[in-house]
């Protein structure tokens, strides 16, 4: 099956700062996949060029198996809600559809009416005159009314208030059982996509610090505490993401592919915000770190 | 795409359709009048030798409402290029990207280059139609001005010829060129500054430069001009100016129906620009010794001017020159959005 997204030796530079630099990643299809990292991580750069509004400095990006926007039928397979969710302020809500409709050849009119609907939505109402949350569910009517393969969203519910965001999740995860759609979706906060993605990426300074599926990559992550000790005391095996001491004790924070039976260590579980925490704090200290084998 | 372009269209297509009714009505109960008048001074049916009555005509209107028109229709023919420009051509892209639009017009399936070409296509014809139509009924208004005028009723006329700058930009097809190039302009410096309100600024500045630029600069060259010398009879009207030193500046007024003059100037019979300098004959109170001083120098008046019958060819060449600068600005346009630097 061809990657939603391809990315090698991805570059984008703006003057003379860097957005993003050597960004080597390849996102599955059929996945709901969070790209998370911090703000300036080169998140909202790297979408853009997966959708075409940027060419890459460097480095080569494929979408689907096509270079973005490149044709009408490759514009047509991505669905790409910006970050903001830009809507046009002095057109009706009626108005967007039409708009869809006459922009977009595979246009689900039917569908896009039944959101609306549903959203309770006046057509007759000025996308200007909308909430954040309104519009925002706007634009994504939009996204997933062209039927598209792949959709993109940029932040969408980092301006949405929590049950905004709740009904905007669930909107997005109903459209993606309907379609068999693929979604990448990107937040600078874990929580907002912990319910919804089966796939994480952790982006860091525009490098990829960890990425798999988030199953996979729970049951491979573990909080080891035990005596005060070196990392070189833990078993063999073990790759250490983070580490803290005190006086007596040391707990680590590791991937490991097999299971750590030492009596010496107590192994926890964490939670997907703890895992992406650590690759964020590890990669903001400049410790080398060594991307993660499935 | 096309009725996207046209539904975000439609508030200007608005406005502008409620100006030319507006005008239209306007000039065609004015412009009745005018045209009776016209009638009544014997000029529809005059043929030849119409000098007289078209000077008495012409003269009638002086300080007439009509003559208000007059100069209110060349106003009007001069903002509209340049309310396009500011109106149509600066916001027509800079807005979409001010307000961050452009991000949701991009991503649907049609291609950014197609979507700036739709967009410049629909709003550069309407801007042409829309300087048509108001030239159109401007000239058919003014037409009887302009048959009295090249009928010979200069004079101490008030109203200019259409040849001269002043009226020529406001007449015939050359502001069709003017609108399409102004409305490109606009688009352009929309896209450089990304930024509504600058554009239009700059949009003014620069379109007003060209149109003060075009008649001082170009349009005296765009077709080689005709010459006229006549021997210097100082006992005709004109200038004589004496400057310090004694100076002296000779211009004798250039007669020639309808044309444009650019230059008129007084040479010695070496063909050197006559400045004196003047003799004590033209320092006194009487004129005859200064006359009789001048007429002893074989000065002849040099002028150099575009004839009445170049006016349609002058439009013609003025309409095509930008006519291509707009089509050179409206496909750097499409070229730079369609390359991917948003």
């Amino acid at each position: 099956m061809t990657a939603a997204v391809e990315a090698r030796g991805l570059g984008r530079q703006y003057g003379r700062r860097w957005a993003l630099t050597d960004c080597t990643l390849s996102i599955p299809a059929g996945h709901v996949v969070g790209l998370v990292g911090p703000n300036g991580a080169g998140k909202t750069t790297l979408l853009n060029l997966a959708t075409g509004m940027l060419e890459p400095s460097t480095g080569t990006i494929e979408v689907l198996g096509g270079r973005p926007a490149s044709t009408p039928q490759q514009l047509a397979r991505v669905g790409y809600v910006a970050q903001d969710t830009p809507t046009y302020a002095g057109l009706s809500v009626a108005d967007h559809l039409k708009f869809g409709a006459h922009m977009n050849p595979a246009w689900d009119a039917a569908l896009a009416e039944a959101r609306i609907m549903q959203l309770g939505l006046d057509p007759g109402q000025k996308a200007g005159k909308l909430s954040g949350g309104q519009r925002a569910q706007l634009a994504l009517t939009l996204a997933i009314a062209k039927r598209p393969e792949l959709l993109i969203l940029d932040e969408p519910i980092a301006s949405l208030d929590p049950l905004a965001r709740r009904e905007f999740l669930q909107i997005l995860m109903e459209a993606t059982a309907d379609q068999e759609l693929s979604v990448v979706m990107s937040s600078h906060l874990v929580a907002d996509l912990e319910r919804v993605a089966d796939y994480l990426i952790v982006l860091v300074g525009s490098r990829v610090q960890v990425d798999g599926e988030t199953d996979d990559l729970l049951a491979s992550h573990r909080l080891l505490t035990g005596p005060r000790s070196d990392a070189s005391a833990l078993p063999a095996g073990v790759q250490v993401i983070t580490e803290s001491h005190t006086g007596r004790q040391s707990t680590f924070l590791v991937r490991s592919t097999v299971p750590v039976h030492d009596p010496a260590w107590t192994a926890d579980s964490i939670d997907l915000e703890d895992l992406v925490l650590a690759y964020m704090g590890s990669a903001a200290s400049a410790r080398p770190v060594l991307e993660g084998t499935r | 795409m096309i009725w996207m372009t046209w539904r975000q269209f439609r508030p200007q297509a608005i406005t502008a359709g409620a100006i030319l009714l507006v005008l239209a009505i306007a000039l065609g109960i004015t412009g009745a009048g005018l045209a009776s008048d016209f009638n009544g001074a014997g000029l529809n049916t005059c043929h030849a030798s119409c000098g007289q009555d078209a000077t008495n005509f012409v003269n009638s209107l002086r300080g007439s409402s009509y003559q208000m028109l007059f100069y209110g229709g060349v106003v009007v023919m001069y903002l509209a290029p340049a309310l396009i420009g500011l109106f149509w051509g600066a916001p027509l892209i800079a807005r979409e990207l001010e307000t961050g639009t452009y991000r949701l017009a991009w991503n649907q399936s049609v291609t950014r280059g197609r979507w700036a070409l739709v967009k410049l296509g629909i709003g550069g014809l309407a801007a042409v139609a829309f300087a048509g139509l108001l030239s159109l009924m401007i000239t058919w208004w003014a037409s009887p001005i302009n048959t009295a005028l090249s009928d010979g009723g200069s004079g101490s006329s008030p109203l200019a010829s259409r040849m001269e700058p002043l009226l020529f930009a406001a007449r015939g097809v050359a502001p069709l060129g003017y609108a399409a190039f102004a409305f490109t302009l606009g688009v352009t410096l929309g896209i450089l500054l990304r930024r509504t309100i600058p554009a239009m600024a700059l949009t003014l500045v620069l379109f007003a430069a060209v149109q003060l630029l075009m008649p001082a600069l170009v349009r005296p060259h765009l077709l080689p001009a005709e010459h006229v010398t006549a021997p210097y009879n100082p006992g005709r009207s004109g200038e004589l100016m004496i400057g310090n030193g004694g100076q002296m500046t000779l211009v004798q007024d250039a007669t020639i129906p309808g044309a444009w003059v650019i230059s008129n100037v007084t040479i010695d019979p070496a063909g050197n620009v006559f400045t004196g300098p003047a003799t004590s004959a033209c320092l006194g109170e009487a004129n005859s010794p200064c006359i009789n001083w001048l007429a002893s120098k074989h000065l002849r008046q040099f002028v150099t001017y575009q004839p009445a019958s170049r006016f349609w060819p002058l439009q013609g060449i003025e309409l095509a020159i930008y006519l291509a600068a707009s089509a050179g600005l409206g496909c750097a346009c499409v070229w730079r959005i369609g390359r991917r630097r948003a």
